[in-house]
C-alpha cells in the first residue's frame, strides 16, 4: 500500500499495464492527471492538436503494435472530440482505453462548465465504460478497462474520472485479480465443431478462405498461412485483414468487395465452401446479401458469438480465439485426406489472369501511378514500411496496389470510414514502431480534416510521410455523383490549389513537395522518405479518374463494373 | 414475429439497466415491457423483457446482451417452462349507485380494492398477464380512468427442472 493521489494512480496503472505512450490534450477536468505527468512517469505523453487526432493516434499505435492504445482528454468538448475515434475503434475492433476528466462529483448532473455525459454519449460505441466517483475504485476500474479492451473481441472502453477523484489521496494498491463476473470472453473452441469444419474443408470442391481483421487482432496470421498452405486453399482478404496473409503469396487473391478485384469477388461468390475467419460479412464485401456466395456452405470462425449468424447463416459456427481454433483445425485436417480441388485452383488462377486491376496511364498523372510508385519505393527499402490511409478512392487504390507481406503494416479506417484517420494514425504508428518508415496515403479531402496534426508530428519528432493524392475533389463522392447522380457535382470540388499543401507543410515545420507529372513522382517520394522529418507530398492527379472495379451499392458482388475497356492502355 | 420473454441477471451497478435498454433501441428491437428489481442477492438485479421479434433476432438480442460486461446470464423464459406474473393498478370510474355491482363483479376475478373515492375505485390485480388483460376488458365498459401495469416478471418452473434452460451463450 502506498499513499498517493488519484491522478498519480492513473499513471501508475498505465505503467503497470505496460503502456509506453499515450496521446492526448489537457484541459480543466483532467489537469490533476497532467500534473501527475509533471511529477514524472515512464509513460510518454504525445500532445495532439485535436482530441480526435489523439484518438486516431492511439488507434494507429494499437494497430501497429498489437497493444492497447491510450488517449486522454478533458471533460466536455475534449471528450466529445474523442467520440469519432471511439466509434472508429468500435467498428474496427481496435483496443483502446480512453481516459477523460469529468467535472467534480458534486457538480455532476448540474450542467457545470464543460460537463457532458460522456459515458451516456458513448454507450453504444464502447465495450464498457466507467464513471469513477470514488478514488478507492480507481485501480480496479483501470485494470478492468485494459482487460476488457484487449480480451475477447477487442475494442474501445472509456474511463471518465471526476476531478475530485484525481485530487483525492488514498492507499494505492494495483489489484492482481479482477472481479468481473459478467465478462467471460470465450477461451476455448468446440472440438466437434472444429472436426466438422475440417471434414467440410477436405470434402469441398470449391473452397475459399475469407479472412478479415480478426486474424490480425487474434494474432492468428501464422496459423492462417499454415492452413492455406496445408489444404491449398485460395484466400481472399478484406480491407481490414490486409497483411494477415502475405499479399505476394500465390494463394492470396486479395480483397473482395465493392472495390475489390473481379477475380476475388468471383472466387468468393462462386465457392461451394466459404471459410470465414475473423470477418463479419460487411455489406461492402457481400453486396446484395441474397446473391452472396449462393452455392456455399459457410464455416464461420470468430471470437465474438454475436457475429456468427448475424448477417449470413453459419452452417458450421466455431466460436473462440482464432489462434486456438485454427491450430486445432490444422491438426484435425492433418488426420484427413488432402482436399482435391485442382480444377478450382486452375479456375481462380485463370480469373486472376483475365481480370487484373488496371487503369490507363494516358493523360494527366494517375493516382494509381502514385500508389504504384510508393509500392515500388517501399520494396526497394530495407526497413519495414507501415501504411496508413484516409477514406475514399485513394484508400481503395492503396488496398488494390500496395503489397503488404507482414501483419500490422496496413492501417486504415474500415467500418466507420473516417475521413481524416490517416495522418494521426500514422503518427501513432510511428510512436509504436520508430524503426519503421510510416507513410500515410491520404486524399486531399481527408488530409484537410486532420492536417493540424502535422504540428504534433513535427514537434514530437514522430516523422511520417503524408502523400496527398490530390485530385481536387471529394473524389469518391464525385465518383458516385458522376455514376449515380447524373454528373451533378454538388459541393464536392475542393480545387487542386487551395491549400498549397507544400506551403502548409512548411508552415508546420515539415518538408513540402509538389508533384505535377509522372517524372517528378519518383524523386519527390524518395526525397520525402529520406527527409528524416515529416514530409508532405502533394501529388496533383487527374480529377476524373474513377476507382474500378466497382460493385454498385445493392448489386450482387459478381456483377462487377470494370474500368472501361477503351480507357485501358 | 412472435413474442418472447427474456430474463437477464445483471450486476446492480449504475448504468447497467441503461446499457441493456440502449442496446434494444440501437439495434432496432422494440421492447413491449420491461420490469427490473432486486433478486435473492443484493448485488444482482433481474430484468424481465418482453420483445416482439423473429427467432433470428431473438438469438442476436441474447448474444448482444450476453456481451455486456454487467450481464451475468441471459435466458429465454419459454411459456411452458416458466411462471409469469404481472401486477396492475386500475382506477375505474363508477358512481356511488353502481359501486356495489362493480365490486361484486370483480370479486370473482381475484382483484382487490386498493382505494375507494367518491366517483372511482382503484383495483389491484396480480396474475398471469392474460388475466390482467381479461380484467381490463371486464371493467372497461365502466370507464378506465388510469391504468398502470408493471410488466411481467418470471422465473423458470422448478417442476420443469429436468429440462435444460436456454444455454447461456458462449
Amino acid at each position: 500500500m502506498t499513499q498517493m493521489l488519484g491522478s498519480d494512480a492513473v499513471l501508475r496503472a498505465l505503467e503497470h499495464e505496460g503502456v509506453d505512450v499515450c496521446f492526448g490534450i489537457p484541459g480543466g477536468a483532467i489537469l490533476p492527471t497532467y500534473d501527475a505527468f509533471a511529477r514524472g512517469s515512464t509513460v510518454r505523453h504525445v500532445l495532439a492538436r485535436h482530441e480526435q487526432g489523439a484518438g486516431h493516434m492511439a488507434e494507429g499505435y494499437a494497430r501497429a503494435s498489437g497493444r492497447v492504445g491510450v488517449a486522454m482528454a478533458t471533460s466536455g468538448p475534449g471528450a466529445t472530440n474523442l467520440v469519432t475515434a471511439i466509434a472508429d475503434a468500435w467498428m474496427d475492433s481496435t483496443p483502446l482505453v480512453c481516459i477523460t476528466g469529468q467535472v467534480r462529483s458534486n457538480l455532476i448532473g448540474s450542467d457545470a462548465f464543460q460537463e457532458v455525459d460522456i459515458t451516456g454519449i458513448t454507450m453504444p460505441i464502447v465495450k464498457h465504460s466507467w464513471l469513477v466517483q470514488d478514488v478507492d475504485e480507481l485501480p480496479h476500474v483501470l485494470k478492468a478497462a485494459f482487460h476488457v479492451a484487449r480480451t475477447g473481441r477487442q475494442g474501445p472502453v472509456l474511463v471518465d474520472i471526476a476531478k475530485d477523484v484525481q485530487e483525492a489521496r488514498f492507499d494505492f494498491h494495483y489489484p492482481d485479480e479482477l472481479d468481473l463476473p459478467g465478462w467471460k470472453p470465450p477461451t476455448k473452441v468446440h472440438r466437434r465443431q472444429v472436426a466438422e469444419a475440417a471434414r467440410a474443408i477436405s470434402e469441398a470442391k470449391r473452397p475459399v478462405v475469407y479472412a478479415g481483421g480478426g486474424v490480425l487482432n487474434g494474432e492468428a496470421c501464422a496459423e492462417l498461412l499454415q492452413l492455406v498452405e496445408l489444404a491449398d486453399l485460395p484466400a481472399v482478404v478484406t480491407l481490414m485483414g490486409k497483411g494477415c496473409l502475405p499479399d505476394s503469396h500465390p494463394l492470396n487473391y486479395g480483397a473482395p468487395g465493392m472495390h475489390g478485384s473481379k477475380y476475388a469477388n468471383w472466387t468468393l461468390n462462386k465457392a461451394d465452401l466459404v471459410i470465414a475467419v475473423g470477418t463479419r460479412f460487411d455489406d461492402r464485401v457481400t453486396g446484395k446479401l441474397s446473391a452472396f456466395a449462393p452455392d456455399a456452405r459457410v464455416i464461420h470462425f470468430d471470437v465474438d458469438a454475436a457475429e456468427v449468424g448475424k448477417i449470413r447463416h453459419a452452417d458450421i459456427p466455431v466460436v473462440g480465439p482464432l489462434k486456438l481454433a485454427l491450430t486445432e483445425l490444422i491438426s484435425a485436417l492433418r488426420e484427413l485426406d488432402a482436399p482435391h480441388h485442382d480444377a478450382w485452383l486452375r479456375q481462380v488462377e485463370e480469373w486472376r489472369e483475365l481480370y487484373p486491376y488496371r487503369y490507363s496511364r494516358n493523360g494527366a498523372l494517375k493516382p494509381q501511378a502514385a500508389v504504384e510508385a510508393l509500392r515500388d519505393l517501399a520494396a526497394s527499402r530495407d526497413e519495414e514500411v507501415i501504411w496508413t490511409t484516409g477514406v475514399g478512392q485513394h484508400q481503395m487504390w492503396a488496398m488494390q496496389y500496395l503489397v503488404c507481406d507482414r501483419p500490422r503494416t496496413f492501417i486504415t479506417s474500415g467500418g466507420l470510414g473516417t475521413m481524416g484517420y490517416g495522418l494521426p494514425a500514422a503518427i501513432g504508428a510511428k510512436a509504436a514502431r520508430p524503426d519503421a518508415t510510416v507513410v500515410c496515403i491520404d486524399g486531399d479531402g481527408c488530409f484537410q480534416m486532420t492536417c493540424q496534426e502535422l504540428a504534433t508530428a513535427a514537434l514530437e519528432r514522430l516523422p511520417v510521410v503524408a502523400v496527398v493524392i490530390n485530385n481536387g475533389w471529394l473524389g469518391m463522392v464525385r465518383q458516385w455523383q458522376e455514376l449515380f447522380y447524373d454528373e451533378r457535382f454538388a459541393h464536392t470540388h475542393l480545387t487542386h490549389q487551395v491549400p498549397d499543401y507544400a506551403q502548409l507543410a512548411e508552415a508546420f515545420g515539415c518538408a513540402g513537395f509538389t508533384v505535377e507529372d509522372d517524372d517528378e513522382l519518383g524523386p519527390a517520394l524518395e526525397a520525402a522518405v529520406a527527409a528524416g522529418r515529416t514530409a508532405v507530398v502533394d501529388v496533383r492527379c487527374d480529377p476524373e479518374e474513377k476507382c474500378f472495379p466497382m460493385v454498385p451499392a445493392g448489386a450482387a458482388s459478381v456483377d462487377v463494373i470494370e474500368a472501361p475497356e477503351e480507357a485501358v492502355a | 414475429m412472435s413474442s418472447h420473454t427474456i430474463s437477464v441477471r445483471l450486476e446492480n451497478k449504475p448504468g447497467a439497466l441503461a446499457r441493456v435498454s440502449q442496446l434494444f433501441s440501437r439495434r432496432g428491437y422494440n421492447i413491449q415491457s420491461l420490469a427490473v428489481g432486486p433478486t435473492e442477492r443484493q448485488d444482482i438485479s433481474r430484468l424481465t423483457l418482453r420483445v416482439d421479434c423473429s427467432e433470428h433476432s431473438l438469438e442476436q438480442i441474447e448474444k448482444q446482451i450476453h456481451k455486456l460486461v454487467n450481464v451475468l446470464r441471459v435466458t429465454e423464459l419459454r411459456p411452458d417452462e416458466s411462471v409469469e406474473r404481472e401486477l396492475a393498478l386500475i382506477t375505474v370510474a363508477v358512481s356511488s349507485e353502481r359501486r356495489g355491482d362493480l365490486i361484486a363483479l370483480t370479486q370473482a376475478t381475484g382483484a382487490r380494492v386498493a382505494d375507494i373515492g367518491r366517483d372511482a375505485i382503484t383495483f389491484e390485480i396480480v396474475g398471469r398477464p392474460e388475466e390482467i388483460t381479461a380484467f381490463e376488458e371486464l371493467v372497461r365498459p365502466y370507464g378506465v380512468r388510469e391504468l398502470a401495469r408493471t410488466g411481467r416478471i418470471g422465473l423458470r418452473r422448478p417442476s420443469s427442472a429436468g429440462r435444460r434452460p436456454t444455454p447461456a451463450l458462449t
